[in-house]
């Protein structure tokens, strides 16, 4: 392992881990069924392991976590979208764990300072990758409310996928070919799925995304206000 | 891991015989966590442990208690490191902790013969889900050894397990998924 780490990469990693993480908490006491709101809850806990190790490669994780100022944040767009019904959370785990698989799975084969928490990770996310194309198989082949509604939330959130392909600093990752066989891996889930591919742009203009360059959307703010209000406001308090 | 001396081999052994703080039935050393001892000066000990899941909330306690049996063994310093590398797999998990888990209710993981992601073949339903190591190898009941048995969902009580039901005393169970 090299002693020095990418801080940047770092904080993009672990920023979208810890806020994906928040956000599939948020389904606690919410979630349609029991075994769903199980689910959630140990996704949403393996993302905080995963954003722990992560944001104490880059400095004090709670610092890091409580106290840094929207702009600060290095997660992508995607990740920071709101809930909304069960199938957009759905095609936000569709997008993100595909494409989480497929860079942990590059990180787990090089010998950079991120391979240790990637080899580990990498067969967390197998299972998560696994409960979202399961839903979507079930959702987007169901009834026609479930049907309409998936393909609502994939559209919704397309265009927030172009930016998870975008080179990191300190990230020595095949991009190009990453986003080539996540296309190939959407194309076949929702195909199988009986949902349309969207067609809006995923880059350009139009699209979304700039998270990684710390401009986030609406709902982030109200989202880390939330994330940060108990640490902020009782600043050192302990159980 | 570079050779143990006798009192590294005597310290492993006592800290791997803490009990899991989520499955007691088990110890640690069954459960595969405790990786190494390292003997650095006198009274200085360090003790390599790896989580099952990179956000096992378990381990702080494990911690704590390897420390709490060191300490009480005459050791004064005592660290607990945690190591990911290499990662943990459900193979790790001995021939006793099996059984052990078995008899506490919860179906062991199958022994891997990989060490990839698990591979997934996904249908429509439920029943189509199992990978393709079910037929020859399938989950059996803890309770009534039956292996009729059906995923109900991949994430059960613990990050580590699925629940999944018995097709023929009808009893759900906790299966502790392969990693």
């Amino acid at each position: 392992m090299t002693a020095t780490v990418p801080a940047t990469a770092a904080l993009a990693l672990g920023d979208d881990a810890l806020v994906l993480s928040h956000r599939l908490g948020e389904w606690a006491g919410h979630a349609p069924v029991l075994e769903e709101e199980v689910a959630l809850a140990n996704i949403a806990l393996d993302l905080l392991g995963q954003a722990r190790v992560l944001l104490s490669m880059a400095g004090d994780e709670d610092e890091l976590a409580y106290l840094r100022e929207e702009r600060a944040f290095r997660n992508l767009q995607l990740v920071e979208q709101s809930n909304g019904d069960f199938a957009q959370t759905i095609a936000r785990q569709l997008y993100f764990s595909t494409y989480q698989q497929l860079l942990y799975t590059e990180l787990a084969g090089s010998d950079g300072p991120f391979a240790p928490l990637a080899a580990k990770a990498v067969k967390e996310v197998a299972y998560h990758r696994d409960h979202a194309e399961l839903w979507t198989l079930r959702l987007g082949d169901g009834t026609e409310t479930s049907r309409e509604r998936m393909q609502r939330a994939c559209e919704a959130l397309w265009r927030f996928t172009g930016e998870m392909f975008q080179p990191v600093e300190g990230l020595d990752a095949d991009w190009a070919g990453m986003e080539a066989q996540w296309l190939r891996s959407m194309t076949d889930v929702l195909g199988r799925a009986t949902l349309a591919v969207p067609e809006g742009p995923r880059t350009g203009a139009w699209s979304a995304g700039a998270g990684r360059q710390g401009l986030h959307t609406e709902p982030f703010g109200r989202m880390l206000a939330e994330m940060q209000h108990l640490h902020r406001s009782h600043p050192g308090a302990s159980w | 891991m570079v050779t143990a001396t006798a009192l590294e081999a005597e310290l492993l052994e006592l800290a791997g015989s803490v009990p899991d703080p989520e499955l007691p039935v088990l110890t640690l050393q069954e459960l595969g966590v405790v990786r190494a001892v390292h003997v650095s000066g006198a009274d200085t000990v360090e003790v390599d442990l790896t989580p099952t899941y990179t956000g096992c909330p378990a381990i702080e306690a494990m911690s704590v208690d390897i420390e709490r049996v060191l300490r009480a063994h005459g050791v004064r310093e005592v660290t607990v490191r945690t190591v990911l590398s290499p990662a943990w797999s459900t193979d790790d998990i001995t021939p006793e902790g099996r059984r052990k888990l078995q008899e506490f209710g919860i179906a062991p993981p199958r022994v891997r013969h990989d060490s990839g992601p698990v591979s997934l073949t996904l249908g429509a339903t439920r029943t189509l889900v199992e990978d393709a190591a079910e037929d020859s190898d399938p989950v059996r009941c803890p309770h009534c050894g039956s292996a009729d048995t059906e995923l109900l969902s991949r994430f059960s009580s613990t990050a580590c397990k699925a629940l999944r039901r018995c097709l023929s005393c009808r009893e759900p169970f906790d299966h502790f998924k392969e990693l």
